[in-house]
């Protein structure tokens, strides 16, 4: 139960049950309550295992839940690259 | 679901869940809140999370100086870390605002808040990363700063439901029915709640709510974008904000620095996908502030839609021509700041049928006479 689902904001398996427990049946919620899949990874490391868990937890498929809106950029890059140019 | 209640609030932000708080609060729990997604998925969860006090219009003063004393008891009160962080305001001065911005201060001096005009050399005091040679000067405000938006939700949320609330979330609002003009019932895809009261505090869909009432509120939606960078050393006190370009951006306790840019272009929509042309413009003016921080890696992008009125203050109170019906919308880019007043203002109005501070000012019908407004939109 003490296994870091997120590595990135080390976020633990038990906290992520409780939270599903409690009532936080997306992932876009798990996220918000916890900051999964809000460190530099941006959850490529921990979506497909929440997933997992909440499957488990509420009868779904994998397949029947929703994945997190995906955000740009789709990896990290310094500001200072898109300092450069005229719009 | 529950068929019946005293109160229906639409919206399940900042403005939502506070005030199904607060009433709770003032025992009237028999209340459903309604929300078409999760809490926080719009507006509140969306923002930069600033708190400011340094506005230009004596209600809007007054109602940010109120919430500032709410926040500071709001992690004890709700039993969660609200991530609150006093580290102020400081808004970058250029020449051609020194004037007017003074005048503002001795507005806010008036008032009680200790605002202060101050030198570049004494910004950079404050902020030792940045660049003093395009300003002429900055406002500082202490007691400004900034706390986590969902905690302060999920703060209200529980709270609420422990007092009996019901909060419905993933449930949408299809009609509200009236008998005479008065509300008797909101119609949801999940069912028919009869009420005879209504909040409506839905953000930028606020408009859409009381349309179903044939209320004509003049809100408008913008996309305003915003950026999280990595997780660095703690560099950064206060929030640095310009009205002149609409940059804003603060440290979070994490170590992120969370920041937006209003983009003078960007017309009304309800679009809130993220561009390139966001993260050039923000890239550009933060770094001629700071421009170490042109180092830091961008996490992601995201945008929300700011609720828009002619005067940039917020629609509150009952409407004229539909018993029941309580505005708590239009709050032009700052309800998450003022939220623990408005809400407890709004509990106050529905419960007692009056308000310790009055809110006259900021009713719908305000908008049939002349306008005249905040200047402070910032983002």
């Amino acid at each position: 139960m003490t296994e870091i689902v997120c590595r990135c904001e080390d976020i633990t398996k038990k906290e992520i049950l409780e939270a599903i427990d409690e009532g936080y049946q997306t992932l876009e919620e798990i996220k918000r309550v916890l900051r999964c899949g809000m460190g530099p990874c941006q959850g490529r490391t921990c979506t497909p295992l929440i997933a997992g868990l909440l499957a488990r937890k509420t009868g779904k498929s994998v397949a029947e839940i929703e994945i997190p809106t995906t955000r740009p950029p789709l990896q990290p890059l310094p500001l200072v690259i898109f300092a450069g140019d005229e719009e | 679901m529950k068929d019946k209640a005293d109160v229906v609030i639409i919206g399940g932000g900042a403005t939502g869940c506070g005030t199904a708080y607060n009433l709770a609060k003032k025992g009237v729990t028999d209340v459903v809140l309604l929300e078409r997604n999760y809490l926080c998925y719009g507006a509140t969860g969306r923002c930069g999370g600033g708190i400011r006090q340094q506005f230009t219009t004596e209600a809007n003063i007054k109602l940010a100086m109120e919430s500032v004393r709410l926040f500071e008891g709001l992690s004890q009160e709700l039993g969660i870390d609200i991530e609150y962080d006093q580290g102020g305001y400081l808004i970058i001065t250029y020449e051609d605002e020194v004037d007017q911005f003074r005048k503002n201060v001795e507005l806010q001096n008036k008032m009680g808040l200790k605002s202060k005009f101050i030198s570049p050399e004494e910004a950079r005091e404050i902020v030792p990363l940045l660049n003093i040679e395009p300003i002429a000067g900055a406002t500082f405000c202490q007691t400004d700063g900034h706390a986590n938006p969902f905690r302060v939700v999920q703060g209200y949320a529980r709270k609420a439901e422990e007092m009996g609330v019901e909060i419905s979330k993933f449930t949408e609002v299809m009609g509200i029915e009236t008998e005479d003009d008065q509300i008797t019932a909101v119609e949801t895809d999940r069912g028919t709640i009869r009420t005879d009261t209504v909040v409506n505090a839905a953000g930028a869909y606020s408009r859409n709510i009381a349309a179903m009432l044939g209320i004509d509120i003049p809100n408008k939606p913008y996309r305003h974008e915003i950026l999280v960078t990595e997780s660095v050393e703690h560099v950064l006190d206060p929030m640095i904000i310009s009205f002149k370009t609409g940059i804003y951006f603060s440290q979070q306790k994490c170590g992120a620095i969370i920041g937006g840019i209003g983009d003078p272009e960007e017309p009304s929509s309800y679009n809130i996908s993220g561009g390139l042309r966001f993260l050039k413009r923000m890239a550009r003016t933060m770094m001629e502030l700071v421009p170490a921080f042109g180092h830091l890696n961008v996490l992601r992008q995201w945008a929300g839609s700011y609720d828009v009125t002619p005067d940039a203050q917020p629609i509150l109170g009952w409407t004229d021509g539909v018993e029941g019906l309580c505005q708590a919308n239009g709050y032009s880019g700052h309800g998450f700041m003022i939220a623990p007043k408005v809400t407890e203002l709004i509990a106050e109005l529905i419960v007692d049928g009056k308000t310790s501070m009055p809110i006259d000012d900021l009713n719908l019908r305000r908008f049939e006479g002349e306008i005249t407004g905040e200047a402070y939109v910032v983002g």
